[in-house]
C-alpha cells in the first residue's frame, strides 16, 4: 500500500461508515461502525507508520492540486493525532456496541423508549471523520469545514442523551458557532492580506501587521472557545457530563483535542514569525488558571460524570502549558504524550462511569460503596487512568508531564514547574476520592452486571494509558524523523 | 561482563506473581498460596546467586531508555544488595505468615496481589540505579500500599488510608520537582559512591541545598521523619502482616535507603557536610529518634507503641548517615536490617496476640507469657534487642552508632543514643513485665483458640524472625553478616577502611 | 472609497451588530439570529474580497457557497434543538438564564 492509500482510508473509511449506516439503519448500523472503526483506525494506524518511514507529504485530492482543489497533508503531529483518535475511537465503538446492547435490554424489560440510539453510529462516524478531515487539512477553509462537521455532528451525539443534555447541547452549539465564525473572520483577513489559505505558503509569508494580529486574535478567539480553555469551558462540564457514555469518551477525550491542535498548528508553526511570546505566555497562563479551577470545581462535584467532566477543564489546561514551554526542546513531545494519554484516561474514566451508571442506576459519589467488589475490572481500569492522570509513574501521563517539567525548569520557569506539580495534587484528590469507594464493602448487593466488552474496553484503553510511559522515545523519533514543525 | 537479566527477574518476578495473583478467583486458596510461596523462594534463590556473583566481582545491571537522557536503570551493588537480601528474606516469612493470617478473610487475592507488587516495587527502589528510578518506584511502592493499608474496608480505614496518601503524594510532589530539577541541573546521572554533585563545588550552592531539603522531605515521609511521620501510627489499622511488611521492610525502610543513597550516592557525604545540611539533618533525625520514644511511653494500643517505636528506631539509620565517619556509617546500614528483623518480629507476635487471644492493648497482657510462651520469647527477644541488650542484633548497631560518634567527636549523639536506650527500655519493659510476671487480670477479650499458643503457621515465622535476630548480634562478624556487608559497603563504596 | 470597501466596511459593521445582539440576547431564538446577522456580515466580506480584483477571485465565492450550507445546517440543527428544549421544559432560555426573569 502506498502512503497516498492509507490517508484515503483514514479519509474516506469513517464518511463512507457514517453514509452506509445511515442508510442500513437500526439493524445493521452497529455492524457497520464497528467494521468502519477496525477499518479506520487501521488506516490511520497504517498511515503514522508511513509517516514514522517516510516523512510528511502531500497529496492533491482528485489531482486539482492547490488553490482550486483539496490538498491534504500529514506530518508526525498530525499523524500522532490520527493515530490517537484511530486507537481511542477503536475503543470507544466496542465500548458502544455494549453500551446500547445494554440500553436496548433495559429498556426492553421496562418498556421504556430510549429513542433512536442506533443514530449514535452515523453521527459518531461523521464525528470520526471530520476529525480526521481536520488533522489532514493543509489550508485553513478546509479546517474550518472540518471544524463544522466535527462540532455539528458532536451537537448531535450529546442531543442523543435527551433530557438535560438538549440544553448543553444548545448552548454547546451557540459558543460553537460563534467560535467558528470568528475563526472565519480571521481566515477572511488573512487571505486579504496574503491571498492564500494554505499553512505553508501562509507560514512563509506571515509578518506583523495590524491586520494579521486581528486575524489571529479572532481565530485564537474561536478555537480556545471550541476547545474549551478557561475561562471559555462553561460549556464543556453540562455538555459532557449528561451526554451518553461513550459520546462522553469522545468528546472529552478527541473533541477537545482538536482546537488545541489547531492552536499548536498556528501559534508554533504558522505565526511564529509574529514574534508571539506574549501570546504563548497568555496562553500559558490560561492553561495553569484552568489546571487549579478545573481541579477546584471537579473536587466539589457530587456527580461522577460531571467530576470527570471538570477534570477534563482542567487536563486541557496542562496541553495548554506547552506554549510558553515551546522553545525547549522535549516539550512538544511532552505535552503531545500528555494529550495522547489523557485521550486514553479520559476515554476510559467517562466508559468506567458508564458501566457504573449501568450498574447502580445513578452516579453519585457518595453512593458508590464497594464498586471495586461490584465491578473488579472497572474499578482497575480507574484507578490505572486516575494513575496517569494524576502523573504518577508509571504512566503516559507521568511521562509527559515529566517532559514539561524538565522543560520548565531547565529554563528557570520554576512557576510552571509549580503548576504542573500543584495540578496533580489536586487532580490526585478529586479522583482518589472517589477511587477509595471501591474499597468499602457494597451496600447492596446488585445483579446487574455491565456487560463484559464495555468493562474490558475501559480496562485496555486504561492499560495503554500506563503503556505510554514508553511511548516517548518513539514519539520523539517520530517527530523529529517526520518534521513536525 | 554486565548481566541484564538477573536484576530483570528479580524486579519482575514479584510483579507477575502479583498479576496473576489478581486474575484468581478468592476461592483458590492452594493455587494462590502456591504462587506466593513459589515467589518468595525463588526471590531468594535469586538473591542468592545475586549475593554470590557480587561478592566473585559480577556485574549486574540493565538500562531502558525512556528519553533522550532519561534511563530507567536497575544495577546490582553491595547496599542494593544488603536491601533487597533483608526484603527477600522478610518476604518469605511474612508470606508464610499472611497466608495463615488471613485464612478464610474476604478479598485475598487482592491483598495477596498487592503484596507481591509491594515487593516488586521495594525491589526496584533497592536495585535503582539512578534518582530517577528511584523515584519512580518510589511512587510505585505509594500507590501499591495504599490498597493494604485500606484493606479492611471500614471507615476508620479508608480515614488511615486517606492520611496515608496525603503525606506521600504530597511528599511525591515535592521529590517529583526536586528529582526534576536536579535533573535540569546535573543532567542524566547514575548512582556513584561519593556522589556526583561535587562537581559543581561552590556553584548552585543554594539551590543545591534547597534540593537536598526537598529530597529529605520527599523521602522523610516514608522515613516517617518527624514532622512527616503522621500517617505512620494512624496506618495501624492494616492487618498484621501489612504493618510487618510497612514497617519492617518495605515503606519505611525504603524511605531510609532513599535517604542513605541521596546522601551517599548523589551528593556525596564529604560534599553534603560542606553544604552544612548534614547537621540540621542529624538534629531532626535525634529529635525523631526522642520524639517517637516519648509518644510510644504513652500508647496503650500495642501496635500503636510499636509504631511510634518504629519512628523513633528508623532515625537511628538516618543519624548514622548524617554523622560523618565509617563507624557510624557502619551503624546506620547494619541498622537497616536489624531493625527490620527486630520490628519484623514484634509486629507479628503483635499479630499473634491479636488473632488467637484478641490482645490489641499493653493492659490485656497480664499474663500473656504463661498462655503463649513462645510468642512471647520471640517478643522479648524483639524488646530487648530494640532496647540494645547484648548478644541481640540492636546492640551492634548501638555500639556502632555510639563509636562513630565518638570518632567524629559529636557527643551528643551518644547522649542521644543513651536516652533513647532508656526510653526503649521504658516502654518494653513493662510490657514483659506484665506478660511474664503478672497473673492473667481479666478474660482474653476474644480468645478464638484452645490449644497451645498459636497456630503453628503464625508461630514458626515468628520464631524464625526471633532466631535470625539473635544470630544477627551474635554473629555480626560471621562471614556474609550483615556486619560484614555493612563493612564491606563502607569500604567499597565509600572509600573508608573496614 | 472603492465599492469593495465600502461593502467590506458594512459587512464588518453587520458582523458586529450581530456579535453585539448575540452577547446581548438570552432568547435563544434570538441569539441564532443573531448568529445568522453575524455570518451574513461574514459572506459580506468575502463577497467584496472577492470583488477587488478583475475578473474577480473565485475562491472566495467558493468560501461563501460553503459557508452558506453550513450556516444553513447548523441553524436548522439549532432550530431542532430549540423546538425540543422548549417542549420538554417550557422555555426558550438556557437554564443559566431562567431564575433571572
Amino acid at each position: 500500500m502506498t502512503q497516498e492509500s492509507w490517508m484515503e482510508g483514514t479519509l474516506a473509511a469513517p464518511l463512507l461508515g457514517a453514509v452506509l449506516a445511515l442508510i442500513a439503519g437500526r439493524s445493521a448500523a452497529s455492524a457497520i461502525g464497528i467494521l468502519t472503526a477496525l477499518v479506520g483506525s487501521a488506516a490511520s494506524i497504517g498511515l503514522a507508520f508511513a509517516v514514522s518511514r517516510g516523512g510528511s507529504f502531500r497529496y492533491a485530492v482528485g489531482g486539482w492540486g492547490a488553490p482550486l482543489g483539496i490538498d491534504l497533508r500529514v506530518d508526525a503531529l498530525a499523524a500522532v493525532m490520527l493515530a490517537m483518535t484511530g486507537v481511542v475511537g477503536l475503543c470507544i465503538s466496542v465500548y458502544a456496541v455494549g453500551y446500547f446492547r445494554g440500553k436496548e435490554a433495559e429498556a426492553a424489560s421496562s418498556r421504556t423508549n430510549t429513542g433512536p440510539a442506533w443514530l449514535f453510529w452515523p453521527m459518531w462516524l461523521m464525528l470520526w471523520g471530520g476529525m480526521n478531515a481536520l488533522y489532514l487539512s493543509g489550508d485553513l477553509f478546509n479546517i474550518y469545514v472540518a471544524l463544522e462537521v466535527v462540532g455539528i455532528s458532536g451537537i448531535g451525539l450529546i442531543a442523543l442523551a435527551g433530557g438535560s443534555a438538549i440544553a448543553a447541547a444548545l448552548r454547546y452549539l451557540l459558543l460553537g458557532l460563534a467560535g467558528s465564525l470568528l475563526y472565519i473572520v480571521g481566515v477572511e483577513l488573512l487571505y486579504a492580506g496574503y491571498a492564500t489559505l494554505d499553512l505553508e505558503q501562509l507560514r512563509q509569508r506571515i509578518d506583523a501587521q495590524p491586520s494579521t494580529w486581528l486575524a489571529a486574535a479572532l481565530m485564537t478567539a474561536g478555537l480556545l472557545a471550541k476547545s474549551a480553555l478557561f475561562p471559555l469551558h462553561f460549556w464543556l462540564p453540562p455538555a459532557h457530563g449528561h451526554a451518553l457514555a461513550p459520546v462522553s469518551a469522545a468528546l472529552s477525550a478527541l473533541v477537545v483535542k482538536t482546537g488545541f491542535y489547531l492552536l499548536v498548528r498556528l501559534w508554533l508553526d504558522v505565526f511564529a514569525a509574529l514574534g508571539t511570546e506574549h501570546v504563548t505566555t497568555f496562553l500559558g497562563a490560561l492553561g495553569a488558571a484552568a489546571v487549579l479551577w478545573g481541579g477546584v470545581q471537579a473536587l466539589q462535584q457530587e456527580r461522577l460524570k460531571m467530576m470527570v467532566a471538570y477534570s477534563t477543564v482542567a487536563q486541557i489546561g496542562y496541553l495548554f502549558m506547552l506554549f510558553p514551554l515551546a522553545s525547549m526542546s522535549g516539550s512538544l513531545t511532552g505535552a503531545l504524550l500528555l494529550a495522547v494519554s489523557h485521550a486514553m484516561s479520559k476515554a476510559a474514566l467517562f466508559m468506567c462511569a458508564g458501566s457504573v451508571l449501568a450498574v447502580y442506576g445513578h452516579d453519585r459519589i457518595q453512593s458508590l460503596q464497594g464498586f471495586g467488589a461490584l465491578m473488579p475490572m472497572t474499578a482497575a481500569a480507574f484507578a490505572l487512568s486516575s494513575i496517569s492522570l494524576i502523573g504518577l509513574p508509571p504512566s503516559g501521563g507521568f511521562a509527559g508531564k515529566w517532559m514539561l517539567l524538565s522543560a520548565a525548569l531547565a529554563g528557570g520557569a520554576w512557576w510552571w514547574a509549580a503548576i504542573i506539580v500543584l495540578g496533580g495534587l489536586l487532580t490526585a484528590a478529586y479522583l482518589l476520592r472517589v477511587l477509595a469507594f471501591a474499597f468499602l464493602e457494597p451496600v447492596v448487593a446488585s445483579s446487574t452486571r455491565a456487560p463484559r466488552a464495555m468493562e474490558l474496553t475501559s480496562l485496555i484503553l486504561a492499560g495503554m494509558a500506563i503503556a505510554m510511559n514508553f511511548a516517548l522515545l518513539p514519539l520523539h523519533d517520530l517527530l523529529h524523523a517526520g518534521g513536525a514543525r | 561482563m554486565t548481566d541484564p537479566w538477573i536484576p530483570l527477574v528479580a524486579v519482575g518476578l514479584p510483579f507477575l506473581t502479583g498479576i496473576v495473583i489478581f486474575m484468581l478467583d478468592d476461592r483458590q486458596v492452594a493455587l494462590r498460596s502456591l504462587l506466593n510461596l513459589f515467589g518468595a523462594f525463588a526471590k531468594l534463590v535469586l538473591v542468592g546467586v545475586m549475593l554470590w556473583g557480587v561478592v566473585n566481582g559480577r556485574d549486574y545491571g540493565v538500562r531502558l531508555a525512556i528519553a533522550p537522557g532519561l534511563d530507567v536503570a536497575l544495577h546490582v551493588d553491595a547496599l542494593a544488595l544488603l536491601f533487597i537480601t533483608l526484603s527477600a528474606v522478610l518476604w518469605a516469612l511474612t508470606t508464610v505468615y499472611a497466608i495463615g493470617y488471613l485464612e478464610n478473610a474476604a478479598h485475598r487475592s487482592r491483598f495477596f496481589g498487592f503484596f507481591s507488587l509491594s515487593i516488586f516495587a521495594t525491589t526496584g527502589i533497592a536495585l535503582a540505579g539512578n534518582l530517577f528510578t528511584l523515584f519512580v518506584f518510589y511512587e510505585i511502592l505509594t500507590l501499591v500500599t495504599y490498597p493494604l493499608v485500606v484493606h479492611r474496608g471500614t471507615q476508620k480505614a479508608l480515614a488511615a488510608g486517606r492520611v496515608y496518601l496525603c503525606y506521600t503524594l504530597a511528599g511525591g510532589a515535592v521529590l517529583l520537582l526536586a528529582v526534576a530539577w536536579l535533573h535540569a541541573l546535573a543532567g542524566p546521572r547514575d548512582f556513584v559512591a561519593g556522589g556526583y554533585l561535587r562537581e559543581f563545588g561552590t556553584d548552585h550552592q543554594f539551590t543545591l541545598i534547597l534540593l537536598f531539603g526537598f529530597l529529605i522531605a520527599g523521602f522523610g515521609v516514608k522515613a516517617a521523619l518527624f514532622p512527616l511521620h503522621g500517617w505512620l501510627p494512624v496506618a495501624m489499622v492494616a492487618p498484621a502482616p501489612v504493618s510487618a511488611l510497612l514497617h519492617a521492610v518495605a515503606v519505611v525502610k525504603a524511605g531510609a535507603f532513599a535517604i542513605i543513597r541521596v546522601v551517599y550516592d548523589v551528593f556525596g557525604v564529604e560534599f553534603a557536610q560542606s553544604l552544612g545540611v548534614l547537621g540540621p539533618l542529624a538534629l531532626l533525625a535525634a529529635f525523631t529518634i526522642l520524639y517517637g520514644s516519648f509518644r510510644a511511653l504513652t500508647e496503650d494500643e500495642l501496635k500503636k507503641r510499636l509504631a511510634y517505636s518504629t519512628v523513633s528506631q528508623v532515625s537511628y539509620i538516618i543519624l548514622g548517615v548524617a554523622v560523618l565517619g565509617p563507624l557510624s556509617t557502619i551503624g546506620a546500614l547494619v541498622h537497616l536490617v536489624n531493625q527490620g528483623l527486630l520490628k519484623i518480629t514484634l509486629f507479628l507476635t503483635a499479630g499473634n496476640l491479636a488473632e488467637t487471644l484478641g490482645v490489641h492493648h499493653v493492659h490485656e497482657m497480664d499474663g500473656v507469657g504463661r498462655r503463649m510462651p513462645l510468642t512471647m520469647t520471640a517478643f522479648t527477644v524483639g524488646a530487648l534487642g530494640m532496647i540494645g541488650v547484648p548478644p541481640i542484633a540492636g546492640f551492634v548497631t548501638k555500639f556502632y552508632l555510639g563509636s562513630g560518634a565518638a570518632q567524629a567527636g559529636q557527643w551528643w549523639v551518644i547522649v542521644v543514643l543513651v536516652a533513647s536506650s532508656l526510653l526503649n527500655a521504658c516502654y518494653f519493659l513493662p510490657i514483659l513485665y506484665r506478660a511474664w510476671f503478672q497473673p492473667q487480670s481479666a478474660p482474653w477479650p476474644n480468645e478464638k483458640r484452645e490449644g497451645f499458643d498459636a497456630k503453628a503457621v503464625l508461630l514458626v515465622p515468628v520464631l524464625f524472625s526471633a532466631a535470625l535476630a539473635v544470630g544477627a548480634g551474635i554473629f555480626a562478624n560471621a562471614p556474609f553478616g550483615p556486619l560484614e556487608w555493612a563493612k564491606l559497603i563502607s569500604s567499597r563504596e565509600f572509600g573508608y577502611g573496614p | 472609497m472603492t465599492p469593495p470597501i465600502i461593502y467590506a466596511s458594512a459587512g464588518a459593521a453587520v458582523l458586529c451588530l450581530g456579535l453585539f445582539g448575540f452577547l446581548a440576547a438570552r432568547h435563544v431564538l434570538r441569539r441564532i439570529l443573531a448568529l445568522n446577522v453575524m455570518g451574513s456580515g461574514v459572506f459580506m466580506m468575502l463577497v467584496a474580497l472577492a470583488a477587488r480584483t478583475d475578473p474577480p477571485d473565485p475562491i472566495p465565492h467558493a468560501l461563501v457557497l460553503t459557508g452558506i450550507v453550513v450556516a444553513v445546517c447548523v441553524t436548522a440543527l439549532a432550530l431542532a434543538l430549540l423546538t425540543r428544549m422548549c417542549r420538554d421544559e417550557g422555555s426558550a432560555l438556557l437554564p443559566e438564564d431562567r431564575d433571572i426573569e
